[in-house]
């Protein structure tokens, strides 16, 4: 197996002003499937219909909006132990915690640090396994390519989040030297090019599994992102939103970085959700793609050629 | 029953009406003097201070709307509905200055509070 270390993005856990609403977008406009409820911590855990393990999306009601912590799979408990281990050693991260098994339903023990931009990041090895309601083996072998009921846009997965916080170098330093991500396309100033503004990181064969773009902020979140299989979905989804007139801030349209098509649009409590399709293979060897602040409108947004007011400033 | 809302610092006045939010009442009008953000009480793009008339909110996130702004009547147009004639100034959120401020947005684009600033400038 080569892809190994860290697998994937497994969780994100986001704040919500109130838990209703923002079940009712999550489940019947995005689309996602309600796994587990903790009425005591005001949670509920969602997967995406093509992931296998138990939940992909924590939501918590809580007095302010944004994002609590991003949660990352790795291929074993020997895994999550060495890069624990390299994590402290490295100096760079903050707050290091290690979150006991089942404080979320079906997962195992969770290594928690805080990286210099701001944001919580965590490590686990194990998450029961839900499947996908297709089949994978038994009775159910010759598995289905897609489930029936599924509502709303109804994305595969889980896919990345893009990150506001300012000290974009030493994140970058976490992810790439100590997690082993790779750096698949970079924002710089063209006035002074060793100075980058934005990363986009990979644990995978994806284009990006991350994204931070420096602003003078803490821990601040953009969005997190969903993926379906086709720009004619990207369509369908605008459709989706506009039928239950959700807050949509742009798209579809293209992102020139990644090359994903993509819709940009709010949750009940303003944080940002993407689906998109698209986008590229991407291998340890491919040389980093650069992009300078000059040219951020086409990089961020390939057919309007300007970012949109928002961009940079709606976060939460 | 409708009411009368006067953005102060560009002028703007428009009719709010079966209970719109002032942010929505605003788009619909085609009035552009209070940024526009998430529209959900998240992001804190249109924050207002209320300088005339009574209102209710929905939920804000204290990220953007403390206790103390609440009670001096700056709150989010977004989840602020209009209970009389109204008047309100746009404030936009302020953006925390870190220490790597100067190395961070030479190309940044101005943030929603510019309205106010612009006229002052």
């Amino acid at each position: 197996m080569s892809l190994t270390g860290v697998l994937r993005p497994g969780h994100v856990a986001i704040r919500v002003l109130e838990l209703e609403p923002a079940l009712k977008h999550y489940t019947e406009v995005l689309g996602l499937i309600e796994t587990a409820r903790d009425p005591k911590n005001k949670r509920v855990f969602l997967k995406a219909w093509d992931e296998h393990d138990h939940h992909s999306v924590v939501l918590r009601e809580a007095d302010e909006a944004g994002m609590d912590y991003m949660g990352w799979k790795v291929d074993s408990p020997a895994t999550l132990k060495k890069l624990a281990a390299d994590v402290e050693k490295s100096k760079l991260c903050q707050d290091l915690a290690w979150i006991p098994a089942g404080e979320h339903p079906g997962t195992g023990e969770r290594f928690r640090f805080t990286v210099p931009t701001g944001h919580a990041m965590e490590l686990y090895a194990e998450k029961d396994r839900l499947g996908n309601n297709c089949g994978t083996d038994g009775p159910d072998i010759n598995p289905l390519p897609w489930p029936d009921n599924l509502k709303g846009i109804a994305p595969s997965r889980f896919d990345h989040c893009l990150l506001y916080g300012d000290d974009l170098d030493g994140t970058c330093k976490v992810f790439r030297d100590v997690l082993g991500f790779g750096l698949s396309e970079q924002v710089l100033l063209k006035a002074d090019p060793g100075t980058m503004i934005g990363a986009f990181l990979s644990c995978s064969n994806k284009a990006h599994d991350i994204a931070f773009i420096r602003q003078p902020v803490k821990g601040k979140f953009h969005h997190a992102s969903f993926e379906l299989g086709s720009w004619e979905k990207v369509l369908r989804a605008g459709d989706i939103l506009s039928r239950h007139q959700t807050s949509i801030d742009i798209g579809p349209t293209r992102h020139g970085i990644t090359r994903g098509e993509t819709i940009y649009f709010f949750d009940p409590s303003g944080n940002r959700n993407e689906v998109f399709s698209g986008g590229y293979i991407y291998y340890p060897d491919k040389p980093p793609l650069t992009w300078y602040d000059e040219s951020l409108g086409p990089a961020i947004f390939y057919h309007d050629r300007k970012i949109n007011e928002s961009f940079l400033s709606v976060f939460t | 029953m409708p009411h009368l809302v006067v953005i102060e610092n560009s002028g703007e006045r428009f009719q709010s009406v079966d209970g719109m939010s002032v942010l929505a009442a605003m788009e619909q009008a085609r009035c552009r003097g209070i940024p526009v953000g998430c529209r959900n009480g998240g992001c804190g793009a249109c924050k207002v201070r209320v300088i005339s008339g009574r209102y209710r909110t929905g939920k804000m996130s204290r990220a953007v709307v403390s206790v103390a702004d609440e009670a001096a009547g700056c709150v989010l147009a977004c989840k602020t509905y209009p209970e009389s004639d109204l008047g309100v100034e746009a404030l936009g959120r302020v953006l925390q200055t870190g220490p790597s401020r100067a190395a961070s947005f030479s190309f940044a684009i101005p943030r929603p509070e510019s309205p106010r600033s612009e006229r002052e400038a």
